[in-house]
């Protein structure tokens, strides 16, 4: 069990990390409060996939030029050690995806605070209940 | 189980350390403008953390678009908004604490499964991330093969990218209104 803790405890600071920003996200009434939780608990995830894709002792892979160019490249390859480059490519689309999402999600703020006056979302739900009661829905 | 030191491997205790303090400060505070600035230097941390992973590219993209360009955006929501927000009620708080308690719980248990930290031989580096390496000698022949596979290999990726870019963007102009239009629509 130790061992096994051990050998991942990236793993397990990267869930501590996660579960830090998913508290912000249901605990905060406040919803910019809640989007900065949600773009912490985005930046753990990232943070795991990139702790997947590392060796120990491994480069960046970027390669020599020579090798890049087909020179010598088995003798190259026979003794390099590079870290994953696929998680950096997965994550390099989603750091991107995840400011177009937190940029909409703004705009929705903003708007909210237009129409309501408040980004509390107790407040919020107060005024749509009294307005239904005032149509006496 | 670990065959090679790796001396990088120190830094991480650092930086799980400071990311650890600076997330806990940014749930607890009850400033926005604070809040935002603290988000801003988490993701600076992560992408310092990036480099020591040897994930140079994405520390670039973190330090420009997460902590630069999120910053920015949530600077001025909040400036659009409100500054302070009200505290959490003790009822909210205990709710949000045992989803957490579970969730993690759960993470917890799956944790034997994931591949151990820095192994070469896990199967999550052992195949297709290893064989694009050897591929770009190949059949791109540029030096950065994170770019490679980015732009060539998982091409339509960044194509699907782009468009969720963009339709973000017009959700963002419909929203706000394009050229004060929005000031005008209340009259």
């Amino acid at each position: 069990m130790v061992e096994l803790l051990a050998d991942r405890f990236n793993y397990a600071v990267i869930i501590v990390l996660m579960m830090v920003g998913l508290y912000a996200v249901i605990a905060s009434a406040n919803l910019v409060k809640r989007l900065v939780g949600l773009t912490i608990f985005q930046t753990s995830v990232f943070l795991l996939y990139i702790t997947i894709g590392k060796v120990f002792g491994g480069e960046p892979p970027i390669l020599p030029g020579d090798v890049a160019h087909g020179y010598h490249a088995e003798d190259h390859f026979s003794h390099a050690v590079y870290s994953n480059p696929l998680p950096h490519v997965l994550i390099l689309t989603a750091i991107v995806v995840g400011v177009a999402t937190l940029a909409m999600g703004l705009a929705l703020v903003v708007r909210i605070r237009e129409a309501y006056g408040t980004i509390e979302d107790v407040e919020i739900s107060d005024a749509d209940y009294s307005s239904e009661v005032e149509r006496g829905a | 189980m670990i065959q090679t030191v790796d001396l990088t491997q120190y830094f991480d205790y650092v930086f799980m350390a400071m990311l650890l303090s600076v997330g806990i400060a940014v749930v607890r505070l009850r400033s926005l403008f604070a809040a935002v600035m603290l988000t801003g230097v988490y993701s600076l941390l992560s992408a310092v953390w990036f480099v020591s992973l040897d994930a140079v590219d994405v520390a670039f993209t973190e330090a420009a678009v997460g902590a630069g360009i999120s910053t920015v955006l949530l600077l001025g929501a909040m400036l659009l908004t409100s500054r302070e927000c009200n505290p959490v009620p003790a009822s909210r708080h205990w709710a949000a604490l045992a989803v957490v308690v579970v969730a993690g719980a759960l993470l917890f248990y799956a944790l034997g499964d994931m591949p151990v930290y820095g192994d070469p031989n896990s199967p999550a580096n052992a195949y297709v991330g290893m064989e694009y390496m050897t591929m770009t000698v190949d059949d791109i022949a540029i030096p950065n093969v994170v770019t490679a596979v980015l732009s060539s290999y998982r091409g339509f990726d960044t194509m699907g990218e782009v468009f969720v870019v963009f339709a973000a963007g017009l959700g963002v102009a419909l929203l706000l209104g394009l050229g004060g239009a929005a000031g005008k629509r209340e009259d």
